[in-house]
């Protein structure tokens, strides 16, 4: 399917489209910056670089209220800014300072904010699948009309949880999306290699719910179907399966050496760089300039910088404050 | 005036599913989540009607009052209905999940320890994971090695978890309360041997606190601290040991996690003896923290070293005789105090 292919292109308004655009441009700049600070030290731990899959997380997110929930992995920076998780925060939380989104407890890998309707990047594999199942029972329970989007990537699906968690949302028709990102590889290893399946969707016909690949590049091509998928859910139509093919322009994690994918590979992605596309679609169909999008583009830019700068001169927390939060009460 | 609290005679069992009423009845957010805890789920002439009422019966009653929207029979898939509890609690339910014997936890720990205990702290202290999993424990009735495990240590060492061990029927239920109360991952450990015991439970709602141990029997001579049916085991040693001129003051934490130190600390520097009767394994265990915190803060009170009573480091047999030489035994306890009095 080509980029701007599908219905969404010509439907969407102007405020919405450039709305979508900004939001890409915020996650490949957050994701530009936190490699490069990782590289100069600023950053403790490690960090999973979400570039190149913008498409999905705002594909999908855009379609979302506070009142809906999702769950990440561990490359789930673009799910937190989609999700409209404060930058400044994630920024702060990247480096452990105090004024971080878990006050430094967390990290890259465990951004949360439940207001937000963000349950956490998480850690393990698979592992937010079944908490998704649980966010849409209380949905449904409580009648709130929300929905929840589970997020997971190709390696996921092997995992028990991905079974487990298919299965049932299915048989408690719940209000779910499992949004399966699949950018190749799980870790270094192809996706040709670890899974059986040659289109992940097809493991929703196991559970009789639907199951639709989707060109990840192609931020249309996702809103379309994640709208799709999402009105069934707030219906009361039951859970679905999207699968979006996409690609991740950095390694698994920063410092990855990358030696399992060619340099042609990544150049064949880069040509398609889902933002670009983006980017053409709303220039050719005169919905705005290059100008508007340079201010855009501007605009992003001076935000992520004064957000580093922010986090920067933030202090880190006092070390006591390792002892609190454990628990409501004990 | 003065007011007593009503009691009635009820089983264990009776007195979980009392405390799980009572819950469900003050708070709609309650739902109950497990294997055949109504069963018979889409069965035509069970629509509001349950097949067990859980294995052992103790949910029984529950769907046709609360309804099927409320107590979920789940499929046999511990790490999905699990993490849906977890889910659930962090998101506005107050779920209790039954995780059917504890033994199975390994097919669901990723979702306890990795998500539900750890979220709040990860998060910065801005989540919270109202969740009550109970589960059965115990040896002595031929479960054998895959269905008869404590392992309540194991949930113990874990912060962000608390553990509830009740061994009366009255402890049950108002331990119960307290924990689907709780705004914390909890831990309720169900002795299967207990379910058919009776004693004296208070009507009305009202929770026991956690982490407040209680203080089964008064002695002077010895401390033992037993946990969950070891309580039982205790007190009959101590009855014998009471024939012999041996008073021993039998402690029942109820919750190993918090623990409720000062009670214990306060009889072992009255009685300067301390006996621990667990019936989990013995490597890093409740016995060896317990044992551990009383030789740090309470080694001055002592007169004589600290003993421990509990199972052996094996799994747990099947055939009778290999099970009762497996569980500890008053037998043993009357021994064990011999040496330290």
């Amino acid at each position: 399917m080509a980029a701007g292919s599908a219905q969404a292109a010509v439907e969407l308004d102007r405020d919405t489209l450039l709305g979508m655009y900004e939001t890409m441009m915020q996650i490949r700049t957050f994701e530009d910056l936190a490699g490069k600070n990782f590289a100069a030290g600023l950053v403790p731990g490690f960090v999973h670089l979400y570039a190149g899959e913008e498409a999905v997380a705002v594909g999908i997110c855009s379609q979302l209220t506070d009142n809906d929930f999702i769950t990440s992995t561990h490359r789930g920076h673009g799910h937190c800014i989609a999700k409209g998780v404060d930058i400044a925060g994630m920024v702060a939380e990247l480096m452990g300072k105090s004024t971080g989104v878990c006050k430094g407890k967390g990290g890259s890998m465990h951004i949360a904010d439940v207001e937000k309707g963000m349950l956490g990047a998480n850690g393990i594999v698979g592992g937010g699948i079944p908490l998704a199942c649980g966010a849409a029972l209380t949905a449904r329970t409580l009648g709130t009309g929300g929905v929840a989007v589970c997020f997971f990537g190709d390696g996921a699906a092997n995992q028990g949880t991905f079974h487990e968690g298919l299965n049932l949302a299915a048989i408690w028709n719940l209000p779910v999306v499992f949004v399966c990102e699949n950018n190749g590889y799980a870790e270094s290893t192809p996706v040709r290699y670890h899974c059986a399946a040659s289109d992940i969707a097809n493991r929703a016909g196991a559970y009789e719910i639907p199951g639709v690949v989707v060109d990840g590049l192609d931020v249309f091509a996702v809103y379309e179907a994640a709208g799709e998928a999402i009105a069934r859910a707030r219906r009361g139509d039951g859970p679905s399966l999207l699968e979006a093919k996409t690609y991740r322009f950095y390694g698994h994690f920063q410092g990855d050496q990358v030696t399992y994918r060619t340099a042609d590979e990544l150049e064949l992605y880069k040509q398609r760089d889902p933002i670009v596309a983006l980017r053409k679609a709303i220039v050719d169909r005169g919905i705005a300039g290059e100008d508007q999008l340079n201010a855009i583009d501007a605009r992003v830019t001076e935000q992520l910088d004064d957000a580093w700068s922010a986090a920067k001169a933030a202090p880190f927390p006092e070390p006591e404050e390792a002892l609190t939060d454990v628990y409501v009460t004990y | 005036m003065v007011t007593e609290t009503a009691t009635r005679t009820m089983t264990y069992q009776q007195a979980i599913n009392e405390a799980l009423q009572i819950a469900m009845r003050e708070d709609p957010t309650v739902v109950l989540l497990g294997e055949d805890i109504a069963g018979g789920a889409m069965v035509d002439h069970l629509v509001n009607d349950d097949a067990w009422g859980g294995p052992m019966g103790v949910t029984k009653g529950l769907v046709q009052e609360f309804g099927r929207d409320r107590v979920l029979d789940t499929p046999i898939t511990e790490a999905g209905f699990i993490g849906a509890a977890v889910g659930a609690a962090a998101t506005g339910l107050r779920p209790v999940a039954e995780l059917m014997f504890v033994d199975f936890f390994g097919c669901c720990m990723d979702q306890i320890f990795d998500q539900g205990a750890k979220l709040r702290y990860m998060f910065g202290g801005k989540a919270k994971c109202p969740v009550t999993i109970r589960t059965q424990i115990g040896a002595g009735v031929s479960a054998a090695g895959q269905h008869s495990g404590c392992h309540y240590s194991v949930f113990a060492h874990m912060p962000g978890i608390k553990c509830i061990v009740p061994s009366t029927p009255a402890d049950a239920k108002g331990l119960l309360l307290s924990a689907i109360r709780d705004d914390d991952l909890v831990m309720f450990f169900e002795n299967k041997v207990l379910y058919g015991t009776k004693g004296d439970v208070p009507e009305g709602d009202e929770g026991i606190p956690l982490g407040v141990a209680d203080i089964k029997r008064v002695g002077d001579d010895v401390t033992i601290v037993a946990i969950s049916r070891m309580v039982q085991q205790a007190l009959a040693a101590a009855d014998t040991l009471a024939a012999e001129g041996i008073e021993a003051e039998v402690i029942d934490p109820r919750t190993l996690s918090p623990l409720d130190e000062e009670t214990i600390l306060s009889s072992v520097a009255k009685t300067h003896r301390l006996l621990v009767v667990d019936e989990d394994n013995p490597r890093c265990s409740a016995a060896t923290d317990i044992a551990a915190m009383v030789a740090d803060k309470g080694f001055d009170t002592l007169d004589a070293p600290i003993k421990r009573v509990t199972a052996p480091h094996t799994p747990v047999p099947f055939s009778p005789p290999l099970e009762q030489f497996y569980v500890p035994s008053p037998d043993r306890i009357v021994d064990a105090v011999r040496e330290i009095v």
